[in-house]
């Protein structure tokens, strides 16, 4: 999976956890929780559909600094096996 | 032999499209069986029986306006339900039949089965909400070609919406949720008006040392993947839930001048519902099992208030509700009482905050309390007692972790 999968892997997930947002309007600097209003449930959810779909555990301690569309795939680029 | 009445769904709905029937007559059910899903402001919602018996005859014909209280089926208690009268109407074929059939014999039948038009009108409709199906005739779709993203296939107006339409002024985008925005803020204001206009509050707040908690969630969560991590509102609904059965007058209805308390701890979670408003169904019986237990079924909950499937009894069994916006940012939210209910806790955001320990002053992650309760059943007192109580469960947070079998209630476990 290269940076553009991994990419568009993520904001699938988004805009399935929240489905008011369309693919497009998704961008890599916008905040997820302040910009696209995802709450704790949403971000649990997010992590938990990381883990499922691209087998990549993200310690709570890790994901509660990725703020952003743009930090996830940074992080999770150099993880993904 | 009864009758099944459109159930109540809550202080602000009087009235609820059945836009689907998932029994015909004959067939057997039983307690917290759905027989029906009703649109109403608040999404798509299943309704269940809360008795065993056998479908007699459905009154009322999918896509009809009802009213809370207007008989919508007959039902036959098993016990008394002898056959003598009349037998079962026969089903008409169903494609799709998720349920058996009544495990009792057959009543003879002389004739063959000749399905009466009605049923047959009933089961070949295409599932679509009324918005939708206006929204079909002013634009000429036909529905068959629509393909319906609602529970079970159903179409809802969202899916209809990429038709332009002139007369309508254009929307941002189209609900793809089955909500209807200026229903559901109707809805609010009916309630919440009626509860400032009824109901005496009082307002109490404290402030939380969350620290014994917050540390106890970061090791439990460190050592887990995601999918079993928990959130902080899980034990603080817990503890609220622990709380509630210790104070009984903040837990129960206040109806026609008298409160009944409530045995079950059922706190409605308000839910935001991503700018459409706001939905508080039941996290029913939140004081019983594990932590993990709750964060699933909190997990659920939201799932289904957001997406469409919320049953009946998580609509009106609330006993009390709690709020919390702490992760929208704000410190405190003081409530406004759900009726019949008599109190309604907030929690806002947990935040470093100077705190005294001992004589010296340390930075705490802190987070503000507030419940706003009905004087006409408890004072200020008593509520700051339970606000109390709240705050000492927190401090500790491996107590909140209950075993499934601890104190087992008759009433409405949670299947």
């Amino acid at each position: 999976m290269n940076r553009n999968e991994l990419r568009t892997a993520l904001i699938e997930a988004i805009v399935d956890i929240a489905p008011d947002l369309s693919p497009e309007e998704v961008s890599d600097d916008a905040s997820l929780r302040d910009d696209y209003d995802l709450d704790s449930m949403d971000s649990f959810n997010l992590a938990a559909e990381i883990h499922k779909s691209l087998g990549v555990n993200i310690p709570e301690a890790d994901f509660a600094k990725l703020q952003t569309l743009g930090e996830l795939v940074t992080y999770l680029e150099p993880r993904l096996t | 032999m009864s009758d099944f009445l459109m159930p109540s769904l809550g202080a602000d709905m009087d009235e609820a499209t059945l836009v689907e029937w998932d029994v015909k007559p004959g067939d057997r059910i039983k307690k917290g069986d759905v027989i029906a899903v009703v649109e109403t402001a608040k999404g798509a919602i299943e309704v269940e029986v809360f008795e065993e018996g056998v479908v007699e005859e459905l009154y009322v014909p999918v896509d009809t306006v009802v009213p809370v209280g207007q008989p919508i089926a007959r039902l036959s208690g098993v016990e008394t339900g002898a056959p003598e009268a009349a037998p079962p109407k026969p089903a008409p074929t169903v494609p799709e039949q998720p349920k058996p059939r009544a495990a009792k014999p057959e009543p003879p039948v002389k004739a063959p089965p000749t399905p009466s038009p009605e049923p047959e009108q009933i089961w070949e409709r295409i599932l679509a909400t009324p918005l939708a199906r206006k929204r079909a005739r002013d634009t000429g779709t036909p529905l068959e070609q629509v393909r319906g993203s609602g529970p079970r296939g159903a179409i809802l107006a969202g899916d209809l919406a990429s038709r332009p339409d002139v007369n309508r002024p254009a929307r941002e985008r189209p609900s793809r949720t089955g909500f209807d925005p200026g229903e559901m803020r109707k809805a609010i204001a009916a309630a919440m008006a009626r509860s400032k206009r009824e109901i005496p509050h009082y307002y109490l707040a404290e402030s939380i040392d969350m620290k014994t908690a917050t540390d106890w969630l970061s090791d439990y969560n460190a050592t887990r993947p995601p999918e079993q991590r928990l959130l902080m509102s899980v034990l603080v609904f817990r503890a609220v839930a622990l709380a509630a059965r210790e104070f009984p007058e903040m837990n129960g209805f206040h109806r026609d001048g008298y409160f009944e308390p409530s045995d079950a701890v059922h706190p409605g979670i308000a839910i935001n519902l991503r700018g459409i408003g706001l939905i508080t169904p039941a996290l029913l019986n939140a004081d019983q099992g594990s932590l993990a237990d709750l964060m699933a079924r909190l997990q659920d909950l939201t799932r289904r208030a957001r997406r469409g499937g919320l049953r009946s009894s998580e609509m009106t069994n609330a006993t009390l509700t709690i709020t919390a916006l702490g992760e929208r940012g704000v410190e405190s939210v003081y409530g406004v009482i759900y009726p019949p209910q008599v109190a309604i806790l907030g929690f806002g955001k947990v935040t470093p905050k100077p705190w005294a320990v001992g004589d010296a002053l340390a930075v705490r992650p802190v987070m503000q309390a507030t419940l706003a309760a009905d004087h006409r059943v408890s004072d200020g007192h008593r509520g700051g007692l339970f606000l109390a109580r709240i705050a000492e469960l927190l401090q500790h947070p491996d107590q909140l972790d209950r075993t499934p079998s601890v104190q087992p209630r008759q009433k409405e476990t949670t299947p």
